[in-house]
Parts: C-alpha cells; sequence; structure tokens
C-alpha cells in the first residue's frame, strides 16, 4: 500500500566520500541547515564511515586522487582562511541544531571496526539502510556525497 | 534615520557557512523586535543571510556595502 509522504524542511546526506573536498560539504551544508532549523540525518558508510575513525580525524587530510595536484594548495588555502575543520563545523552544527549521524553497521563490520568508540564523539547510532530510508523518506533534499 | 542595533556580530574574514551559523547564534542574544547588526566580508552573506532569514521568520531591515567595502546586514528578530 502505498503511503503519502510529507516533506518536510529535512536535509538527508549518504556520506561515502572519505576526503576532504567531499567531507566540506557534507560539514557546510549540515552546518547551514542546522542553523536555519533544518533537520539533518548524516549517514556515514563506506569511505565516509573509514574518515570518522578518531585516528583519521587527526590525520593529515586526504583529498580525491583526481585532484591530487591541488591537495597541498587547499590546504594552504584552508590554513590561511582560518577556517575550521569540516568534521568541527559538524560538530558546531550538532551543537546548534537537530543534526542526528548515524554509522554504516555493515561497514563497521567490513573494516573491522568493532564499536563506536573508536568513532568520531559525534556518531549518534550504529544503525542500516532501513533505518537511513525511514528517516530520510519526508527529507526535502537528499545528497550522496 | 537610523536604525538602532542592540547588538553587533562581527563575522568579516570568516566564509560560509560561518557567518549564518553566528547570525544564528547571535539572534538568540537579543530580544524579540530588536535589531542584529551583521558585519561580513563574504560576498556569500548577503543572499545567505537573508534566505536564512526568510526560512527563520526574521526581517532584514536592510543590507548594504560600506564605503570601506564590507557588508552591513541589519536582522530584526520577530520571533
Amino acid at each position: 500500500m502505498s503511503e503519502r509522504v510529507e516533506k518536510r524542511n529535512k536535509l538527508a546526506i549518504i556520506a561515502w566520500s572519505g576526503t576532504a573536498d567531499k567531507l566540506y560539504p557534507v560539514a557546510i551544508l549540515s552546518s547551514a541547515a542546522a542553523a536555519g532549523g533544518w533537520e539533518v540525518e548524516v549517514f556515514f558508510t563506506f569511505w565516509g564511515l573509514n574518515a570518522i575513525r578518531k585516528e583519521m580525524l587527526n590525520a593529515p587530510p586526504k583529498i580525491s586522487a583526481d585532484f591530487a595536484e591541488y591537495g597541498p594548495a587547499v590546504a594552504q588555502a584552508i590554513k590561511q582562511m582560518n577556517f575550521p575543520p569540516w568534521f568541527e563545523l559538524l560538530r558546531q552544527a550538532k551543537a546548534m541544531g537537530n543534526v542526528r549521524v548515524y554509522a554504516c553497521s555493515t561497514t563497521m563490520e567490513m573494516f573491522g571496526i568493532k564499536d563506536k568508540s573508536v568513532l568520531a564523539d559525534f556518531v549518534d547510532d550504529v544503525v542500516g539502510a532501513a533505518t537511513f530510508l525511514e528517516r530520510a523518506k519526508d527529507a526535502a533534499v537528499t545528497l550522496f556525497i | 534615520m537610523s536604525i538602532k542595533s542592540a547588538k553587533t556580530l562581527d563575522t568579516r574574514g570568516k566564509f560560509c557557512p560561518i557567518p549564518v551559523m553566528e547570525t544564528a547564534k547571535a539572534i538568540t542574544q537579543i530580544g524579540v523586535g530588536e535589531v542584529l547588526e551583521v558585519l561580513a566580508t563574504d560576498p556569500a552573506a548577503d543572499p545567505d543571510i537573508k534566505a536564512w532569514a526568510k526560512r527563520m521568520g526574521h526581517e532584514v531591515v536592510s543590507a548594504e556595502k560600506t564605503p570601506e567595502g564590507y557588508l552591513r546586514i541589519l536582522v530584526r528578530r520577530l520571533k
């Protein structure tokens, strides 16, 4: 039976990528949405999940291989702009609004991550695809990044 | 006639999404009906703060470029 779904001011993002040039858009859009009172659901999977392991947050950020030659210049520019790391923006977004962050259980198993204590402190829950779909079904904006 | 602002937020030198995030925080520190003055150099601050205000139900009273070349945006808290 079909269910009518009313769209809400909600942003749902599947954060698949593990490079800073893609994680920044995840964090910037989430922060802008949180500031505007939107609900935000971010589902970290595959390389996105790998990037939110605590040890990765402390490591130098990666950039997409296609653009690797720009990496040092971009890193330098971000420093000069005094722009926060992407995960700090996401943390601020959580502090100011209704932002929920999920870790993909299948990817955790694949990467040998036993529990969420090794992941960033902004992760709320370990969930699967069905949970994300349920949480995201009424989102006005849905992105795969 | 000049509008009196209850608070000034200086976001000059900061980039998207920081001016909007700081505006969202600062508006809660003034009373309903009062005006927040936001200074910005990020060109996105003008459309972004207008879009944010529309979404949040606040009023952008004015947005102008100062002779010094930065943006000065006045936002009235409406709720």
